[in-house]
């Protein structure tokens, strides 16, 4: 099980791209975060989802 | 100096004032927390912007109807000067980009990002975050409309990235930016780079 965001979801061994394909954000208004380090954009391809990992999705919303 | 480090205490000011803190964005987030973090007495701010002062900037960002048409940038050290001239001001007027931003947050110890728009604030965050490791980055989404300012909350996501705001609150669904509670955000941002500088790494 990988958690995203706090909730257990059953996604290990999918790329942060075949991940985020299956979800409705915005690849362009979000950080991604993995054990507590950030995914570099170029790597969301190549990056497989393990057992136990931890993933934060943080989603940018405008106004400032 | 010495009525900030009486209040402070000499240490936590001496701490202030040899950081460098970029602000990137000036408007209603960057200017408050500009002013904040130059009042508490940290030692050089670098301000980052590269739009002008527009009316509809005064009800909410730290400028006067008399800066309409200046640089933000410039306008802002004007009032800083002001405020709290013990403080060392770098004005940077460029748009922000992945391409640039080493170039110009390199001499930071702390990243705000204070942009509006958000897919500048995920360009930069994911920017800061891959390419100065190391650094600290206070980001911000959330903070539009006339919700509860109780929402308003800091998080810490990683190792080194905090994030402040609702989180879902965007300016395009609501009435727009409204002072209080865009401040309420640049406050939160504010306080959480001074409690990292003075060690405080938790939220």
């Amino acid at each position: 099980m990988v958690k995203v965001n706090g909730t257990e979801l059953d996604i290990a061994g999918k790329t942060v791209t075949e991940y985020l394909a299956t979800t409705n954000y915005d690849p362009k208004r979000i950080a991604v975060e993995r054990n507590g380090d950030i995914v570099f954009k170029s790597q969301y391809d190549v990056t497989v989802l393990r057992d136990g990992d931890c993933l934060e999705i943080v989603s940018f919303v405008g106004g400032g | 100096m010495d009525a900030l480090a009486e209040r402070h205490g000499a240490e936590l000011q001496r701490r202030f004032s040899e950081a460098t803190v970029a602000v990137c964005g000036l408007g209603g987030l960057g200017s408050n927390i500009a002013i904040a973090l130059a009042r508490a007495g940290v030692g050089k701010l670098i301000l980052i912007d590269y739009d002008k002062v527009d009316i509809t900037n005064l009800h909410r960002q730290q400028y006067k109807a008399n800066q309409i048409g200046l640089y933000k940038t410039d306008a802002l050290a004007d009032n800083l000067a002001e405020i709290a001239p013990y403080t060392e001001i770098t004005t940077i007027t460029v748009k922000l980009s992945e391409d640039n931003l080493t170039t110009y947050l390199k001499d930071a110890d702390i990243v705000c990002e204070a942009l509006d728009n958000a897919e500048a604030k995920a360009m930069l965050v994911n920017g800061v975050l891959e390419q100065l490791p190391g650094y600290f980055l206070v980001a911000a989404s959330g903070m539009a409309g006339m919700d509860t300012p109780n929402t308003i909350k800091t998080r810490k996501i990683g190792k080194r990235f905090y994030l402040c705001g609702d989180e879902v609150s965007d300016v395009a669904d609501t009435i727009g930016l409204v002072a209080p509670r865009v401040m309420l955000c640049a406050a939160h941002q504010a306080q959480t780079v001074l409690r990292i500088l003075a060690g405080e790494y938790e939220v």
